[in-house]
């Protein structure tokens, strides 16, 4: 299969993720489209890691995993703490701040 | 690279340490002792390296005598960070052990960002500053702000860490490494996929230096995080994240062929910070509000070292590090002291505080950039650097405007402390002599670095 379809593929993901976070206001979903942006790169690097004959890029997905596994910790810690006080997990709570 | 070891074996230490060890006193003056520690075992380092880039770990790493001397001019802003601020940071919450571990695990991020030779280190780089100060920001449990901030940090950087690993990831197509020296992306018509790895890997970066348009996180997040740890996040993590800026555009993506395609997008993301930091900083009421906006109008300075590229903007990013993190620590540290923190809270604070008011003036002239004070020489070197580049005068002519602005909302304190009548409310018991003589020796060395700035830059 040619490398281009790869392309598209985490292009439409990355995407799919990026809309995601910008139009949903719920904290895990927002979590979730995150997740989802991080694994089109991932699947992204182990497309041009074949293409190029180069296994760096396979090491730099577990890297990718490692860190989003630590920081899926750090995060839903953030988040439960949230709820606790609200009750609720809307970001829209987070406007608040403005003023 | 000791500083590396020593800073994450430091952190993991007090991590264990704030098990066995209930005393707050002993955990600060451990966490002080460390990053004496750190600050002498990376003298002993620099020797070691010269100009010219030694490989570490397979090319992992590169260091240079430039890596080692930020580190150095970080560990000594923390040293000083700690002696100021320590006592408030031991006291946000009951997990005094943690807090000044997750300061080391950021430290550790920082001297990665300052030698990483890899993309990999970069992306771990900026992870490992990141990831300790989304739960520093949500560190007052009991604040239902500090939860917010927390929050909305902790989404927004993860957004831009996405952005940042699709930039490797494009980058990575076109060029078939993640080294930065050995990317070659000089020399032949560059293709679509390497631009858009550029662009986004600026964008994500300039998202953790908090420049505009991608600064709308900053004030909420600096204004609901606890105060001390305001005055960590928008003076080491903010210069942290600016050398690895520069040190990624320079080295990888330095050759004249290459930065035509970004100098414009770069330009125009210092001219938006510059006029919306400061513009933006004028019309807030609370102080800690303003140095929010003070930090995001300081980035559109930085930015300069990174756009400019030679030796000058090299010399300016460490002077203006130094400079900016010494005197933003410094009003921090007496913003602490304030019980109420609005400009009104600082009426009157010259006749009951005369010390206290006169190092505050000090720090302000030299976050303007009044002659004489570490952040005129700063903002001149940077300004220089673009000069001497060349066909961005214009940016330079706004940023000399823009620090006109800036005077306003600097001078409004200024003047609140010395010719408004008023009863400023302080916590006396707080402002010890020991406090008072570190204030006074950090408004010196700013005074010292803005007449004698070979203090540093002999050193390159």
């Amino acid at each position: 299969m040619p490398i281009q379809n790869y392309i598209w593929l985490s292009i439409a993901l990355f995407s799919i993720g990026v809309i995601g976070v910008l139009i949903r206001r719920n904290a895990i979903v927002i979590f979730m489209c995150i997740e989802l942006m991080l694994n089109a790169v991932n699947l992204l690097l182990v497309a041009f890691s074949k293409y190029h004959h180069d296994a760096s890029a396979q090491i730099f997905v577990f890297f990718i995993m490692v860190v989003a596994a630590a920081e899926v910790s750090v995060g839903l810690a953030i988040i439960v703490m949230v709820y606790r006080h609200t009750k609720s997990v809307d970001v829209n709570i987070l406007n608040r701040l403005k003023n | 690279m000791n500083a590396l070891i020593s800073t994450a074996v430091f952190g993991i230490f007090l991590m264990i340490s704030g098990l066995f060890i209930k005393s707050k006193q002993a955990i600060r003056i451990l966490a002080i002792s460390g990053v004496v520690a750190a600050f002498v075992l990376n003298i002993i380092d620099f020797r070691q390296y010269g100009a010219s880039a030694t490989e570490l770990f397979h090319g992992m790493l590169s260091v240079t005598n430039f890596g080692l001397l930020f580190i150095e001019i970080i560990l000594g802003c923390v040293l000083v960070y700690f002696l100021l601020s320590g006592k408030d940071l031991a006291n946000i919450g009951h997990y005094t052990g943690e807090y000044f571990a997750l300061i080391f695990f950021i430290l550790c991020g920082v001297v990665l960002a300052a030698t990483y030779g890899n993309m990999l280190m970069l992306f771990l780089s900026i992870e490992i500053m990141s990831i300790p100060q989304y739960i520093l920001a949500g560190s007052d449990k009991h604040n239902l702000k500090s939860h917010e901030a927390s929050l909305k940090y902790f989404l927004m950087g993860a957004f831009s860490t996405g952005f940042l690993l699709m930039g490797i990831a494009l980058l990575y197509g076109a060029t078939g490494s993640f080294d930065i020296t050995t990317m070659n992306l000089a020399g032949r018509p560059i293709d679509a996929m390497a631009l858009a790895g550029i662009i986004l890997i600026a964008f994500a970066l300039a998202f953790k230096v908090s420049a505009a348009p991608f600064h709308f996180w900053t004030p909420d997040v600096y204004d609901g995080a606890p105060t001390v740890v305001t005055s960590f996040i928008s003076t080491i993590v903010k210069v942290g994240g600016f050398v690895a800026f520069i040190r990624l555009f320079h080295i990888a993506f330095g050759s004249p062929d290459v930065d035509k395609h970004w100098l414009l997008v770069l330009s125009i993301i210092t001219a938006a910070t510059l006029i919306i930091g400061n513009v933006t900083a004028v019309f807030q009421q609370s102080v800690k509000r303003m140095l929010a906006y003070s930090s995001i109008s300081q980035a559109g300075f930085m930015l300069f070292a990174v756009i400019a590229m030679n030796v000058l903007s090299w010399q300016g990013i460490l002077l203006y590090a130094a400079a900016y993190s010494l005197a933003t620590i410094g009003c921090f540290a007496i913003l602490m002291k304030m019980k109420d923190y609005t400009y009104d809270g600082y009426n009157g604070l010259a006749q009951k505080q005369p010390l206290l008011a006169l190092m505050n003036t000090i720090f302000l002239f030299s976050l303007v950039g009044i002659p004489a004070t570490a952040g005129f020489l700063a903002k001149y070197f940077v300004l220089s650097a673009a000069v001497e580049k060349g066909g961005l005068l214009w940016l330079v002519i706004l940023a000399v405007c823009c620090a006109a602005i800036s005077a306003f909302y600097y001078f409004r304190l200024i003047w609140a402390m010395y010719f408004k009548a008023g009863d400023c409310q302080v916590e006396e018991h707080a402002i010890t002599p020991a406090f008072k003589s570190v204030l006074a020796l950090t408004a010196l060395l700013v005074i010292i670095l803005g007449v004698w700035p070979g203090l540093i830059l002999a050193w390159i």
